[in-house]
């Protein structure tokens, strides 16, 4: 923890404490937050600036840090370098079919972990929790291996057994973040009234977990959507989902940084937005216990 | 909660250990102000169902086991085969040749293993993947704490500015992440070297950052930490606001200061997060490929290997099924002590729900 100061997003914790929280004093702090800001945010900034502004200007010696003319030009050459929609349209119906199983099957298993006790519940959490660790990368030659004697290479049906291995642990372990969060007395109190116990379930936890489950669909897919090497490997280019048509298209027609940029937005901006919807929520049940970012 | 505990004796109240409660407390997050002992053990009063008799208790036996049979199928499928197969691939000779059937895979022993040990390398390759991770991590853990202290101290407009920025770029999908900083890098269109050389004495023009790996390297982790910062950061500032007042006013009515408060007081609540951040990071940045593959247009040259590059190399480049099996298994097993580092944190932080 002494390695600071390197960077310019670095304050000096050595300023004397705000402790009569003199204005002064916050201003400091907040030349420091608008730095942290700027660097930050500089890389999407740059992004958009570079989308929105004419193909000539993105390769000019000179940098034009604010655009002089706002273009779209750069979106339609994007949009035909090469085909769009057809990967877009892959990572969705992947991205979302992986979602709608994650969320059946993990919540089965998030109840049965968080709201039973039985013989070989620790197990069976260190085993989810172990799974989630395991790198990718680790697994890729085997998977590869095992599409091959399934007939699934190259399908988008396989890709989507495979995306189980990232979205699923990922799911149960959040949603169990989330059902832990919702006092179990509620449960017992309509069981008393008279409910069964899936009953119970269905009418007070369940709209209880609606937000949590929404937002955890949210999150496993835009990792879904994100993921790149398992969609480079067991795709063929005519199979590509939308990140690998992102890296291709920045090689295969020399560099043409302004379209690139456009590419990137649209593929980004969506997300973003998703993500910014959801982002408090996942923030609440991450410290909760959950994880995975 | 209580009322439900007294119904049910049949567990002692409290079971995890009482000293540890006020470290645990700062990742409970989610505590909603109810009273302490509303984080009684859960899992002691799983399947009991209040006004039904043994039969109701066993049938709770099997129940949570038919719940998680589906996710446990699926697991064993997606994973478990596959991890079983990563083993006894490394054991293996399999290459070209036994994908396509025309000869069976032979067990060859620790043959494979010899072969990556005995190679310099490889060890070049380990060496590289752990400087890359230790940096990345470092800088990480330090940034985003710096940044979460900060946030605490801004005033709310400045506040709300960072965290879009900080949002922005944590959901920023990495492979958008990654194009953006080979166009910011470009050796002769990048906004930064045009940045850097307005600085006195600097000349960066047309300076390619990819010529050399340590410097290629460097812009990779500069990538990653911009992309990981957020979450730590987020995170920790979550957890800062469990920190109680009171606590740092004592502390600082003793003489402390700011230095002091901080390591004597927030790093001691904040140990679990803290822990828990810096063993995902290790993990994630151990295990960092897109980045590395893709700024180096899918063939990273020899001195920007990592251990996962390394071994996709040697199973897709070279067809060395077996040997890049090897190699990804030795990442796992180099990783085993983090995640058992993680995992015992993780279930601390169960036990206390």
């Amino acid at each position: 923890m002494t390695a600071n100061a390197t960077t310019p997003a670095a304050p000096p914790r050595t300023r004397p404490p705000g402790r009569n929280k003199a204005g002064r004093n916050k201003a400091g702090w907040n030349v420091l937050g608008l730095l942290v800001f700027l660097v930050a945010g500089f890389p999407v900034y740059w992004m958009l600036n570079t989308a929105f502004k004419p193909a000539g200007d993105a390769i000019d010696p000179d940098p034009h840090f604010f655009p002089r003319t706002f273009t779209l030009e750069n979106f339609h050459r994007a949009l035909n370098i090469a085909d769009f929609w057809g990967p877009v349209g892959r990572s969705l119906l992947v991205s979302s079919v992986v979602v709608v199983i994650g969320i059946a099957v993990g919540l089965l298993a998030a109840l049965a972990i968080s709201r039973f006790a039985f013989r070989g519940r620790k197990i069976v959490i260190v085993g989810i929790l172990a799974v989630q660790m395991v790198p990718l990368v680790a697994m890729i030659i085997p998977v590869f291996l095992l599409l091959n004697d399934l007939g699934q290479y190259d399908r988008l049906s396989g890709l989507v057994i495979t995306y189980l291995t990232f979205i699923l642990p990922f799911t149960v372990w959040t949603l169990r973040g989330f059902i832990v969060n919702i006092p179990k007395e509620l449960e017992e109190a309509a069981m008393v009234d008279g409910c069964s116990r899936s009953g119970a379930f269905l009418r007070v936890v369940f709209p209880l977990l609606a937000p949590g489950m929404v937002a955890t669909s949210v999150y496993g897919f835009i990792q879904a959507w994100n993921e790149y090497l398992y969609a480079l490997m067991l795709m063929s280019q005519q199979n590509q989902t939308a990140t690998v048509w992102l890296s291709n298209f920045s090689t295969k027609h020399g560099t043409e940084f302004a379209p690139m940029m456009a590419g990137s937005t649209m593929m980004a901006v969506p997300i973003v937005l998703l993500f910014l919807l959801v982002q408090r929520k996942m923030a609440a049940g991450l410290t909760a216990g959950a994880v995975k970012g | 909660m209580s009322a439900v505990e007294t119904t049910t004796p049949e567990k002692p109240p409290v079971r995890h250990d009482p000293a540890r409660g006020g470290g645990s407390r700062g990742d409970g997050g989610l505590d909603d102000g109810g009273p302490g002992e509303g984080r009684g053990p859960v899992p002691g009063r799983g399947g009991r169902k209040p006004g039904t008799g043994a039969g109701a208790r066993a049938r709770a036996g099997a129940l949570p086991w038919l719940l998680l049979a589906p996710c446990l199928g699926v697991l064993l499928l997606v994973l478990g085969y596959p991890l079983t197969r990563l083993v006894t691939l490394s054991f293996q000779t399999f290459g070209q040749s036994q994908l396509w059937g025309f000869q069976a895979p032979e067990f060859t022993g620790f043959d494979n293993f010899a072969g990556i040990l005995g190679d310099g390398e490889f060890w070049a390759v380990v060496v590289r993947t752990i400087l890359f991770a230790a940096g990345a991590v470092i800088l990480t853990m330090v940034l985003g704490m710096l940044v979460a202290l900060l946030q605490q101290r801004v005033s709310r407009w400045v506040r709300t500015l960072v965290n879009i920025a900080l949002v922005a770029s944590w959901g920023m999908p990495v492979l958008v992440a990654i194009t953006i900083f080979k166009w910011m890098f470009d050796s002769d269109y990048g906004v930064l070297n045009w940045v850097l050389s307005r600085l006195p004495g600097v000349d960066l023009i047309g300076h390619n950052w990819f010529a050399s790996g340590p410097q290629g390297l460097a812009v990779i982790m500069l990538l990653v930490v911009w992309g990981a910062v957020p979450f730590v950061a987020i995170t920790l500032g979550a957890g800062l606001t469990q920190v109680p007042k009171e606590l740092e006013e004592a502390a600082r009515l003793d003489g402390a200061g700011a230095w002091g408060v901080f390591r004597h007081v927030t790093v001691p609540i904040l140990k679990p997060i803290i822990v828990m951040l810096a063993t995902l990071s290790v993990i994630w940045d151990m295990s960092v490929f897109p980045q590395v593959f893709v700024m180096r247009g899918g063939h990273p040259e020899a001195e920007f290997q990592l251990l996962t590059t390394y071994a996709y190399d040697r199973a897709f480049v070279v067809n060395d099924y077996s040997q890049g099996s090897a190699i990804a298994l030795i990442t796992v097993v180099l990783l085993l002590g983090v995640i058992a580092v993680y995992m015992r944190q993780m279930l601390r932080i169960g036990e206390v729900e």
